[in-house]
Order: C-alpha cells, then structure tokens, then sequence
C-alpha cells in the first residue's frame, strides 16, 4: 500500500473514532448538547481529507501517520471542549479550518525546496525575539493569570510565544548548522551566542514572568546544541545556568517565587498570607487553588474514568469548579473522564508522534533538515511535559497549551504549521534520489 | 548527528513516560487521599448523583435521608435529617458547600458505596453498568431515640454532653451534647447556627462535646486513681488515713470540698473505700502522693487516655484525654517532677477529658475490668437489604483486676447509697457512681459530673454526665440526670 493511501486509511479510523466520541457526549449530555455534535465528526473528517489530499499533492513520499495522529489528537481536544462549553468547541472548530489553511499553504509554498529557508536563518531569529517582545509592549499585551503572554487586536487574543518558537527552531537550525564544527571545539570565545541566548531566555523569563515559555525555548536550544555538536558538556552548562538564573530569578521576582512555593507545598493546615486578597487562606483555598482542584479532578478519573460527557466539572448550580478547564487545563478534564486507561493511550499516542518525529530527523539527509526535525519534534515534547507535568506537579505548574489539544487558535496553527514542517522534511527524506 | 538524535529521541521518551508515571500515581495511589480532601468539590459534587445510604437508629427511625431534585437534567440526591437536632452532632451533615461531618463523613465510604467489600464493588459495577443510580450502604446504628431524647430534653438549656453505654458490648445508647444545631440548616442557613444562644462561650454547637468536649474530670478521676491505687497492690479499701480536712503538699494545705451546709469537712481516719464513698480530697491527695505521677498516668493509658477514643466518629472530631498544657495534650517525660500527683489525684492538675471517655472508665468497672471498644455502628446494609458488614463489639483490653473492678463497685455502690451520688440511686436496682465537681478557676462556678452503672451486679448501662458552669455539686445537678438515663435504659417499655 502507497505511503499515502495508508495516510487515508488511517484517516477514516480517525473519522470513526471522532464520530464515536461526540456520540458519547452527545449521549451522556442530551439534556445539554444536540444532535448537532454528530455533525463535527463529518465535517473534520471532511476537513482532514482537504488536507489529505494537498498531502497527496505536495507531499507524496512524507509520513503517513503524522498527520493521522494530529487529527485525532484535535479531534479528542474539540470534543472534550465542546464537552466543556459547547460554544468555545465551534470558535475551535473555525480556528481548525484556518489551521488546516495554513498547513496547506506551507505545503503547497514549500513542496519544492523548503531548505530554502536556512538563507532567512537571521531574519526568522529577529522575528522570534520580536514576537517574544511583543506582549511586553505597552497597551498590546496582557496579562493574564499573573504571566504576560498574550497579544490583543480588538476582541482577538493571539500568543506569539507559539509562532516564536517555529521561527526560533528554524533560526537555530541554520544557525547551528553553519557553525556547529567550530561550536563543536569547545573554545571559550565560541561560548558566547550560548549565552546571549541563555540571558534571551531569562529576559523572557523576567518580562513574561513565566518559567514554562523559558524553559520551553531554552530547552529546544540545549537540544539542538547537543545533536548539532554532540557536546553533552555545552547542555550541561547551559542546565547549570539555567538553573542559577532561574534560582536567582526566583529569590526576586515574586510571581516566580509564588509558583514554587505552590509547586512543592500546594496544600497547608494552616492560614498563610494569601496575596490575591491580601488576607489569610488556606494555600489550597487561594495560589495552589488552580493546581489542586485540577488534581483533583485527575483523581477523580481513577483507573477507568468517568466516562466521556459523565466528569464533575460544575457545581450543582452550574459554578466551574476547575479554572481554564478547556485551555491549560484540558488534560484534568481528560484524565477525569478517560481515566488512567484512556489518558495513558492518549500520552501514548504523544510519545508515537515523538517517535515518528526523530525518526524524520534520523532519516533526513542533511544538516539543516536533521536539526529542524528534531528541534520541532523535541519542542513538541517538551512542551507537552511542561503543561501536563505541571498538572502533574512533577514542576512547577505554568500555563501553556497541551499540543493540538487545547482551546486556542495561535496554538493550533502554529502545531499544524509545525506538522506541515515534519512532513515536508519527511517528504524530501523519503522521496526517490533520482529527481 | 544521528547518534545524538537516538539520544534526544530517547530523552523525549523519558519527558513523556514520567507523565504516564505521574498520572498512574495521581489516578491510583493518590486517589483516595485526594477525595478525601475536604476542599474536594468534584468529589462533594460527583457524591450528590450517589444516592447516599439512609442512616437509621437501633430501633428503625431514620436519622438521615435522601430528598430527589432534578438539575440541568441530572437527578441529585440531597441530605435531610427527619429527627433535626436529635442526633446532630453525631451523625453530621454532608452538604455542598459545608462538605462533610460526623459520620456522614467517617462513613463516607459505606453510605456511598466506595467502601471496598467485594459484593459492594460487584453491585456497584453493575449498577455503572447498567447505568442506573448508584445506591449507597445505609448504616444501622446501636443508638436509641428514646434515650437520646431524654439526654437531650435533660441538657436543653445547658451546656453538656452525655454518654449512655452497654459496658459489656460497648455499643453506645445515646451520645447527647447541648448546645446542638439542625443540621438541616447547615447548607443554606448556616449565619443562624453561628448565632445559637448557650449559657456558655463559645456556645460551639457544632461541638460533639460528647467525644471532642474536654473538661476538668474533678473527682470522677478518683475512680482511675483508686484503679491505680488497688490494682497496683500499693493499697486496700481498707487501707486507712488520717484526714484532718486538707492534705500538705509542697508545704501547703490542700482542702477537702467544702460540704453543701457548711464548711470544709473533716472525715477523721477514714478509710479508701470511704474516700471514695465521701469523695475526700485528702485520701486521694494523700494516694497520689504514695502512688506518684507516673503510677496514675500508666494506668491513665491503660484506659485509653491519650488516645483519640475509637469510636466511628471523625477523627477531628474526638480528642484524647489526659494532661494539657498550654491547649496541648501533654505526656510528662518525667512525672515526678513535672505533675503535682496529689491535685492529679482528685482530677484537677491539668486533666482534661471527654465524657466518653469517663464513660468509658465506668463501663471498665462495671464489666469487671475489661475494656470495650466504644461503638455506634451495629450493621451496613446494602440496598437490597442483605447485610455487608456486622460490626461485633470489641474487646479493647484489660485494664484491672476483676478483683479490683468489684472492690471498686462496691465503693461507688456505697457512693450512691450512702454517699455523694444518692440522687441516682433508682429504688429496687443497685446503681454505682461517683460524682464531680471540678474547679473552672472561676469561684462559684464549675464543671459537674457523675459516671454511674447499674445494676451492679449485673450491670447493663454506664452513662457519663458532664454540664458546664454549673453552681451546684455533680450529686445534685448531673446525678439526676444520669439517674433517668439509667432507667431509660433498664426499662424502655415504661419510658417512652
């Protein structure tokens, strides 16, 4: 069977899958949801064969169960949000469609030679600092639970750490590739773009006042020094710096210092000093409110879940009882519904997506597309674990998106214009050398 | 680059495996811990679609029901209690926005079928199955309304907690504490609990004085010391002291109460078993003294003192007896020096215990110096009527000498009869008792008590009384009391 015929085959498990799942909502919730929710299931399978097809086009030779598992992974995200607040599941669903636009578009612009953009490696590196300067900027960003992350145009709210960190991995792929021999000496002076690059992330970390974006970047960059250079010794004193600075940033920046404290002790027995009311609670009643109520609703999954559309998320009155459920907190509603059976299935097919992934940078044939493959597959990993290993309490809790899966439209396109990278990469990696 | 790719892909396993790691921790070992919480609102909210089991009385009343209400198309189950404050404080609430107390926390696991018996977990399975309700366990407990009723109507008014037991079974009878609250106000109403009126402060109604109340024992205690003193073969009932009406202690004159027409009494050469018959300070002072600290406090633990007593009731809300110091349960590491053991020995120092736990002191005697396990719980029922569980009564342990439990019967017999506790003394049954008055450190006004069982010979009930700021002796104020909750007992039939 051709790559992409299996690509097709794989879709239409997904479509059933999708229809599968919003029938259950559909049937656990009939007092609240209508019929209407079998349509979704139609209209992303109809949407994923668009974006087939362009594949087929533009793409012939590239992975055939990339794609698949991004549909399914969407797929699950928009059914559990249209669990959650059936309105926010159509914006999604609009949000979606541009995505898959736009995955088309990088296809059908890049299908010749994508290598093309290692020439614009600088340009792509000033417009990550741009991007990631811009919620900074007076009057256009806001903050946002405590962390400045977000852009507004109007009614539109658009994160451009998302789209910063494609351009940061494609910078540092040309980057490290032209210079990775001369990194690879290991000379004092070549330490230098390390750690402008390392005081980058810590300006980021001061200015948006979140840990998890600065952990995200500065984690892709250590990643891909180490497989450009193979130098373990540069990752581990990028680590050591990383984290001084954060320990530093730590002692002064209140935000930070909060988030860790209720990281390791999100539960007390006695009152402390609350700081978004200014007077005494219970930690669990005030800062680790978010953390512990979203732990809750993960123990309350237990080993087989609750079932889809059956999970507590409400009051009786109809009160949320777990904040941001359908965007930072997707993963607390899945694991309480699915249970430890569903979510692990679901993390799996995380860490197959991970494993497709390098393995297009393992088959991929030069320097730039290796490094491109594998910072965009790692950046998808890591920022998996910083989200749902802050639900987790493995580190400290910061809020960004679970991949594919939560509400938000910068996340979801910058994810498929990351899928469309893959793919492109995949393709030239596979196609026949004879063209 | 590919070995190092190898290597990155290997680490991004790792990232992602930890979170299949952190979820089975959180999902499995965790769980339970988690629902336990008492901020757990998804637990609270996911419990109201279980319809919860009914809690019943020993003789068929039901204490705690269900009323159905339709919301946003799901069918909830809320709380109501038929009997108000009758059992309040014993059986709790469980609410939204109060969460859980009494057992309707403790039980949690049973009323809502989360309990781990095998034919629970196969019902509930099937009933997920299938889809329908999920129904919980009900409890029946050993407490009786008729008793209950009248320690309520006794303490109406009052601040105070009783305690009426079988001292063979330990299965509790009533467990009665004033002021109380009706838990049916607790989710919407809850401003006018927090304003109940009592003649004492706090009025605390949401406080099982019963199990969680701490009060100066005064001389109830003498009853553990004389344990201390006889079991210990340091004395005999016979064992005679000179009583000029006050004890010297660290060279000061520790009095005798005064007696209820005049001043202090003196008894003479009196013996221990008139000591406890009279209660006179001095003897017991002068007991303490020979015996030391560290004798009364052994046999203090071996009444369960210093231990949360092991009733069902929630663990916050029961406290262990025995030595406070600064509002902290204190165990001297060196009693000789640390406690003055003549004031320890006619229960003043810093003793401070619960009612049941004096309860249970008397029930020790009454069942010949073993120890039974405090129990409110007698079965859980499932839906369908057969029984789940069978709580039997439990031996706790022996804590004397059946020699020294009946000398010590027949010294409290004599308290009644021909003593301080003569207000319960019931004509044709023979009734134990020793009565208390302990100091509040305000003059005038103190805590009083009495712990009694009857018959003596074959004893069926043990009670204990205790009422706060009383200006009264324990014989006439908590006596009378514990004398009709005796009888309530003996005679259910003629007391309705």
């Amino acid at each position: 069977m051709s790559l992409r015929n299996r690509e097709l085959l794989n879709l239409v498990v997904v479509g059933a899958m999708t229809a599968l799942g919003f029938a259950s909502v559909y049937i656990a919730r009939q007092a609240v949801v209508s019929t209407a929710s079998l349509s979704y299931a139609a209209l992303f399978f109809g949407l994923y064969l668009v974006a087939h097809l362009v594949a087929r086009y533009a793409v012939p030779y590239a992975d055939p169960y990339l794609l698949p598992m991004a549909a399914l992974l969407t797929a699950i995200g928009v059914t559990e949000i249209y669990r959650i607040r059936p309105g926010d599941a159509f914006r999604q669903g609009v949000w979606i469609i541009i995505a898959v636009g736009v995955f088309a578009a990088t296809l059908l612009v890049l299908r010749r030679d994508y290598r093309r953009l290692e020439s614009y490696k600088y340009l792509f590196g000033l417009t990550a600092i741009g991007l990631l300067a811009l919620p900074a900027l007076p009057g256009l960003g806001t903050t946002v639970n405590g962390a400045r992350l977000w852009i507004h145009f109007g009614s539109l709210q658009f994160q451009p750490g998302e789209i910063a960190k494609l351009c940061l991995i494609v910078f540092l792929a040309g980057y490290l590739r032209e210079k990775r021999e001369v990194l690879a000496q290991g000379r004092l002076k070549d330490f230098g773009p390390l750690l402008v690059i390392w005081g980058g992330a810590m300006l980021v970390l001061v200015e948006t006042n979140d840990l998890g974006s600065a952990l995200l970047y500065f984690g892709i960059f250590l990643a891909m020094l180490y497989v450009a250079t193979g130098r373990l010794l540069f990752t581990g004193i990028g680590i050591a710096l990383f984290l001084a600075g954060s320990y530093f940033i730590y002692t002064q920046v209140a935000h930070v210092h909060e988030r860790v404290t209720i990281w390791l002790h999100p539960w007390t027995d006695h009152k402390v000093y609350c700081a978004l009311t200014g007077q005494t609670a219970l930690r669990q009643d005030c800062g680790s409110f978010q953390l512990v109520k979203s732990l809750y609703s993960v123990g309350n999954g237990g080993f087989g879940g609750t079932g889809l559309g059956k999970g507590t998320f409400e009051t009786v009155q109809g009160h949320p009882l777990i904040p941001y459920l359908n965007t930072d907190f997707i993963y607390s509603a899945l694991a309480q519904e699915l249970g430890l059976i569903g979510i692990a299935a679901f993390l799996l097919l995380f860490m197959v997506f991970v494993l497709r992934g390098m393995r297009i940078a393992l088959l991929a044939d030069d320097g730039f597309s290796k490094l491109a493959a594998a910072g965009l597959t790692f950046g998808f990993a890591l920022q998996t674990f910083i989200i749902v290993g802050g639900i987790l309490r493995i580190i400290p809790l910061t809020g960004i998106t679970l991949p594919f899966v939560s509400y938000g439209g910068s996340s979801v396109v910058a994810n498929f214009v990351l899928l469309a990278g893959l793919l492109l990469i995949s393709n030239r990696a596979n196609a026949p050398r004879d063209r | 680059m590919n070995r190092q790719i190898t290597k990155l892909a290997v680490a991004s396993l790792i990232l992602l495996a930890a979170l299949i790691v952190a979820t089975t921790y959180w999902q499995t070992w965790a769980s339970a811990g988690l629902a336990e919480r008492q901020d757990n609102a998804i637990q609270r909210v996911a419990q109201f679609r279980i319809k919860r089991g009914l809690i019943r009385a020993a003789d068929g009343t039901i204490l705690a029901t269900n009323v159905r209400k339709n919301v946003d198309g799901q069918t909830l189950y809320f709380r109501r209690y038929p009997t108000g404050r009758l059992f309040a404080n014993l059986v709790g609430y469980s609410t939204q926005v109060r969460s859980r107390a009494g057992l309707e926390q403790s039980e949690n696991a049973y009323l809502t079928s989360s309990n781990a018996n095998l034919s629970t977990i196969f019902n509930k399975t099937l009933d997920k199955i299938k889809g329908v309700t999920i129904t919980g366990n009900d409890l029946v407990l050993s407490v009786r309304p008729s008793v209950q009723r009248i320690a309520m109507q006794q303490l109406a008014g009052k601040c105070g907690a009783a305690v009426v037991m079988n001292p063979k079974t330990g299965k509790v009878y009533a467990l009665a504490t004033q002021p109380s609250y009706n838990p049916n106000l607790v989710e919407n109403h809850f401003d006018r609990i927090k304003t109940t009126n009592a003649p004492c402060q706090p009025a605390a109604p949401l406080l099982n004085r019963a199990t969680n109340g701490l009060f100066t024992p005064g001389s109830t205690f003498k009853v553990v010391t004389a344990t201390a003193a006889l079991d210990s073969h340091k004395f005999t009932p016979e064992s005679t002291f000179y009583d000029p009406g006050y004890c010297i202690e660290y060279g000061k004159q520790v009095s005798n109460a005064a007696s209820p027409d005049g001043p202090v009494e003196s008894f003479g050469h009196p013996t221990l078993a008139e000591g406890l018959q009279h209660s006179i300070n001095s003897v017991f002072c002068n007991v303490g003294k020979a015996l030391g600290a560290g004798t009364i406090l052994e046999y203090m633990k071996k009444f369960g003192f210093y231990k949360d007593p092991p009733i069902e009731s929630p663990a916050d809300e029961k406290a262990p007896s025995g030595l406070y110091n600064g509002g902290r349960l204190f165990f001297p590491s060196h009693p000789s020096t640390q406690v003055d053991p003549g004031r320890m020995a006619f229960g003043q120092e810093r003793l401070a215990v619960t009612p049941l736990q004096m309860a249970m002191v008397a029930s020790t005697v009454a069942n010949g110096g073993v120890e039974m396990e405090p129990q409110v719980l007698n079965r859980v029922v499932d839906s369908h009527g057969h029984t789940v569980v069978r709580i039997d009564p439990q031996k706790l342990t022996r804590v004397m000498s059946p020699q020294t439990a009946s000398e010590i019967n027949s010294m409290m017999v004599a308290a009644v009869n021909n003593g301080t506790g003569g207000e319960a003394a019931i004509p044709g049954v023979s009734v134990a008792g020793k009565t208390g008055t302990a100091e509040t450190g305000t003059s005038g006004i103190n805590t009083t008590w009495f712990i009694c069982f009857a018959p003596a010979d074959h004893p069926q009930v043990a009670v204990a009384v205790t009422l706060q700021n009383q200006t009264g002796f324990g014989g006439q104020t908590a006596a009378p009391i514990a004398k009709q909750l005796m009888q309530a007992v003996l005679s259910p039939r003629s007391k309705k």
